[in-house]
């Protein structure tokens, strides 16, 4: 069974945390998308660019997702800056 | 119903002609197309990188497509939006929508265009005299897709 999560980041935010995509075990008490942002965020220099205030979007599975939206083993969730395309 | 994400310039006017090829049912073709300007927030920009989120970018635009075509009537529409590396004057977006009457047409190119700003996983970088800076999103585009009520799916992690 696979327990791990793919996770992306991607423009400023990519730059912040320094890398542009890591496999992660799903750690224990993250249940949702919010939860995985502030437990990434916890995680130091860098990774306050994912902190509570900060203009951050994100995606479930290459769909923009909802703080609330919850996570399973197995998917892909990308955190990103507001897009700016067109 | 087309949509291409791709480093390569495209024909505008192969594109807009190709929207009402071998067929007479359409009587109106609207279309947009965004450029790279030289100048921002009052910075002159020498040059532009677009980034994107290869798999999501497809099916956002796909997405926004197949909503116009819930809400309008419409006959045909093409969808282009370039990343990589872009210089002033350059061409970044191509919206082209076929209908029988302009009514549909121009709503539906304004509606996707509106969309694609605020729903299509793209970053632009600038290169400017001051360094290299992101873009940073406009809240008058959030105003702008606002108008045309919810799409049914939330946009905002927060």
């Amino acid at each position: 069974m696979m327990m791990t999560l793919r996770v992306l980041y991607f423009a400023s935010l990519r730059e912040a945390v320094g890398r542009a995509n890591e496999e992660l075990t799903l750690p224990e008490g993250v249940g949702t998308v919010g939860q995985l942002r502030d437990f990434l965020a916890a995680r130091g220099e860098g990774w306050d660019a994912l902190a509570q205030g900060r203009n951050v979007r994100a995606a479930r599975n290459q769909r923009m997702a909802r703080a609330e939206e919850g996570i399973e083993a197995g998917d892909e969730i990308a955190f990103f800056p507001p897009v700016t395309g067109g | 119903m087309s949509v291409s994400v791709q480093e390569a310039d495209f024909d505008v006017g192969a594109e807009i002609a190709a929207l009402s090829a071998g067929r007479l049912d359409v009587g109106a073709v609207a279309s947009f197309v965004g450029l790279v300007r030289d100048a921002n927030d009052g910075s002159s920009v020498s040059a532009m990188t677009l980034e994107h989120y290869p798999g999501m970018t497809e099916r956002a635009l796909e997405e926004i497509v197949a909503e116009a075509g819930r809400r309008w009537q419409l006959l045909a529409v093409r969808v282009i939006h370039r990343h990589g590396a872009l210089l002033p004057g350059e061409r970044i977006v191509f919206v082209g929508v076929a209908g029988a009457h302009r009514g549909e047409s121009f709503a539906a190119c304004e509606f996707i265009m509106d969309y694609l700003k605020t729903r299509a996983p793209f970053w632009k970088r600038e290169q400017t005299p001051e360094g290299a800076r992101w873009v940073d999103a406009r809240e008058s585009d959030d105003k702008a897709v606002g108008r045309w009520g919810p799409m049914g799916e939330p946009a905002a992690s927060e």
